[in-house]
């Protein structure tokens, strides 16, 4: 490899400027070796059981794309987002990481909550060599269940969520804790990892009670509930949720132990719909707290305003459509992670994907800012993950407040696999 | 017989021939076709060729996949046994249903199959700690050898799904011409009739649970192996809903129904999605359409207006 230096005279470069400011924005691009757009295929949940987190997944990174482009694109060329509906189905995901990685010849592949889908992806990202970016928050990553094409930088997974908010829950909300969880792997995980970490805090749970993914009425499962339950920590997902509180309100009436719960039960629901007023007081897990808060950051207002959410989480042009807040920044800080790695590794094409997955592993600490709204983060190039603050907030008078942020360092656990010893 | 004969080996090597040819997207979805399609081949066996309406063969696939997957991930089992232990699960399971489901008939079987489907996924659901429920589990590439040969290769497992389709479609053409497939077919057209000319129907009925599972587990086990992930949405009801639309859609008691409905159902979805995220209206249309012009499938209606010697 030569190396080049051009001599640069100040009439010369005063031509370029003048040049460049005289183009049109799309011809700006073509100052970079190749004027190809960087094409980023985007598996997002448009139908199935993950709809709703879909549909914001996709204003977010869209919101995001924009923003990227507005500023010059990744090495001076503009990114393309190539969206395909994955279904919420492991089986079309796969396909669809296919399709990205052969028909469209995407550069990357990103996206997808659900962690079935994930894991039913990774596998072929893995052998078709596209690197596959998700923003999924399951522990799948970390575990070293994947490889080394799939990464998670832009949120952190269930396991340093769940074992966060152990000191909170010990320390101000009672040490006796009862858990509710659906009888599935995502309920799972939060029972292993939390009663592990309450345990480690002087607690204890005094009883699991799990609950059918079929079960549409659950006033028989509350006589379980130990008398001397003093935190009764809940975690349902899907539209049961509402008869979930409902029933739990008419079950306890005012004299409820306290309440604590992740917000994935919530995502998309507003708060102050009719049947949650029992909720009142209660405390919740949130990635990113979806009302604005009085120390809201300034990045985190112009995040707001770009993808065109509200100061209570909702759209701005429908104050109905309540938005996946707590989740959906990961979609922003993803593509800010693709755009630093890409940059980093000098990425020009497909022939430089083990450079950009190399690149993104180097990285280690992403101070908050604008392409990091929800606050400070490290990575893990090793596992593939990133940790970073997690907020408890609670409802108050129908606003989520925020009472508590974890340190990095409360979500941190010792490393399960080692990804960088995996060859390309 | 010889023309029948001449035209599913003709299929068999244009599919070997289109593995040279074909471009990576394509031979990567025919590879999946063909596994979906050897799925669809032990669906069509009992609902083609027996008339017996099952609404659980989800049961069966996932037996197959998780009979394979388990003794791949917990008894560190090399791909060839777990294929065979995928395969006997599913001949065991389908083995004791078909024991209970064929004292119904028609309506109540569909049910009764139904319901030993969803207690089938609720199963695995409830064994989380070993399935990982839902969310599923990778079979790692090194895990996925056969042979010295890699699976996780596009060459490989396009040989693979190749062999196990061609071996399935063979077999059922042979299945048909044999005494005992006609006694199948007998018994779908006239049960009574059957039983009366001193057929055990029961029997029959039985055995064709037992092979249409067990070639429904294989697709199951090779799914798994050849993709590399097994999860309990293989279980849930939308994969007993897949094979009778495909068997539908290509023709019922026909042999290369099967194939036809699946390649086309896997193209209809993947072109009109690139269309409109309104793709499975669109599916639906074609769906009605064509039941309300082709109500025999796609071959079904060829050998109806054109080839009736089609098998």
């Amino acid at each position: 490899m030569t190396d080049k230096t051009n001599a640069l005279t100040r009439r010369g470069a005063l031509k370029t400027l003048g040049a460049a400011a005289s183009l049109p924005l799309w011809a700006r691009y073509a100052s970079a070796q190749s004027a190809e757009p960087i094409k980023i295929g985007f598996q997002v949940h448009r139908t199935g059981i993950g709809a709703a987190y879909g549909r914001w997944y996709d204003r977010t990174t869209q919101a995001a794309v924009a923003m990227i482009n507005e500023a010059g694109g990744i090495n001076g060329r503009p990114v393309e987002i190539i969206a395909e509906d994955d279904g919420t189905d492991a089986k079309r995901g796969a396909e669809v990481v296919e399709k990205f990685a052969t028909q469209h010849n995407c550069d990357i592949a990103f996206g997808t909550l659900f962690s079935h889908v994930v894991i039913g992806s990774a596998p072929r990202a893995g052998e078709l060599k596209i690197p596959y970016f998700v923003v999924s928050e399951g522990h799948h990553v970390a575990s070293g269940m994947l490889n080394r094409y799939t990464l998670q930088p832009g949120i952190t997974d269930v396991k340093s969520q769940v074992q966060a908010m152990a000191p909170f829950v010990a320390e101000n909300l009672g040490k006796k804790v009862t858990m509710v969880f659906p009888d599935f792997a995502f309920g799972h995980d939060h029972r292993d990892y939390f009663t592990a970490a309450i345990e480690a805090n002087g607690g204890e749970v005094l009883e699991h009670i799990a609950i059918p993914p079929t079960e549409t009425s659950f006033t028989k499962y509350f006589p379980k509930i130990p008398r001397d339950t003093e935190v009764l920590y809940h975690v349902m997902v899907g539209p049961a949720v509402l008869t979930f509180v409902k029933e739990l309100g008419e079950f306890f009436g005012p004299n409820g132990p306290q309440m604590f719960g992740f917000i994935d039960s919530l995502e998309a629901v507003n708060i102050g719909s009719p049947g949650l007023e029992f909720l009142e007081g209660s405390y919740f897990w949130e990635g990113m707290p979806h009302h604005a808060q009085d120390d809201q950051s300034e990045f985190e207002t112009i995040y707001r305003e770009k993808v065109g959410v509200d100061a209570r989480g909702a759209s701005i042009s429908d104050p109905k459509d309540v938005s996946t807040y707590a989740h959906m920044f990961g979609c922003w800080e993803t593509l800010h992670v693709v755009k630093a790695g890409m940059e980093a590794a000098g990425y020009s094409g497909p022939q430089d994907r083990a450079a950009l997955i190399e690149a993104v592993e180097a990285m280690t600490d992403m101070p908050e800012s604008l392409e990091h709204p929800q606050g400070a983060k490290v990575f893990n190039g090793k596992t593939h993950q990133v940790f970073g603050h997690q907020y408890i907030t609670q409802v108050q008078d129908g606003m989520l407040k925020k009472v508590h942020t974890t340190s990095i360092e409360d979500t941190l656990y010792p490393d399960e696999v080692d990804y960088t010893t995996q060859s390309f | 017989m010889i023309r029948s004969l001449a035209l599913h080996l003709g299929l068999v090597a244009l599919l070997f021939a289109l593995h040279f040819v074909l471009p990576p997207y394509h031979h990567g979805n025919l590879a999946r076709v063909m596994v979906l399609a050897t799925y669809a081949i032990g669906y069509n066996l009992l609902f083609g060729y027996t008339g017996l309406l099952s609404l659980g063969h989800a049961l069966f696939f996932a037996a197959g996949m998780y009979g394979m997957a388990l003794s791949v991930q917990y008894l560190g089992a090399a791909p060839a046994p777990a294929l065979l232990l995928g395969l006997v699960a599913g001949l065991v399971v389908a083995g004791i249903t078909g024991a209970l489901a064929l004292r119904t008939t028609g309506v109540a079987f569909m049910i009764v199959t139904l319901m030993f489907a969803q207690a089938g996924y609720l199963t695995i659901l409830y064994f989380g700690e070993y399935t990982r429920g839902d969310e599923g589990f990778v079979i790692q590439q090194a895990q996925r050898v056969l042979w010295g040969l890699d699976l996780s290769q596009p060459t490989w497992r396009y040989m693979a799904a190749w062999a196990l389709f061609s071996a399935c479609l063979l077999g059922s053409l042979a299945l048909i011409r044999r005494p005992f497939g006609r006694t199948l077919i007998a018994i779908r057209e006239n049960e009574e009739r059957a039983r009366m000319l001193g057929y055990d129907t029961f029997a029959h009925k039985w055995v064709a649970v037992v092979l249409s599972g067990g070639i429904s587990a294989l697709a199951g086990a090779a799914y798994g192996l050849l993709f590399g992930y097994a999860g309990a949405s293989f279980a849930s009801v939308q994969y007993s809903i897949f094979p009778l639309l495909w068997v539908l859609l290509g023709g019922a008691g026909t042999i290369l129904g099967p194939f036809v409905g699946t390649l086309f159902m896997f193209y209809l979805i993947d072109l009109s999605s690139g269309i409109t995220t309104a793709y499975m209206l669109m599916a639906g249309v074609v769906l009605v359409l064509l039941t309300l012009f082709a109500p025999q499938g796609l071959i079904g209606e060829l050998r109806r207006r054109v080839w009736g010697w089609l098998p």
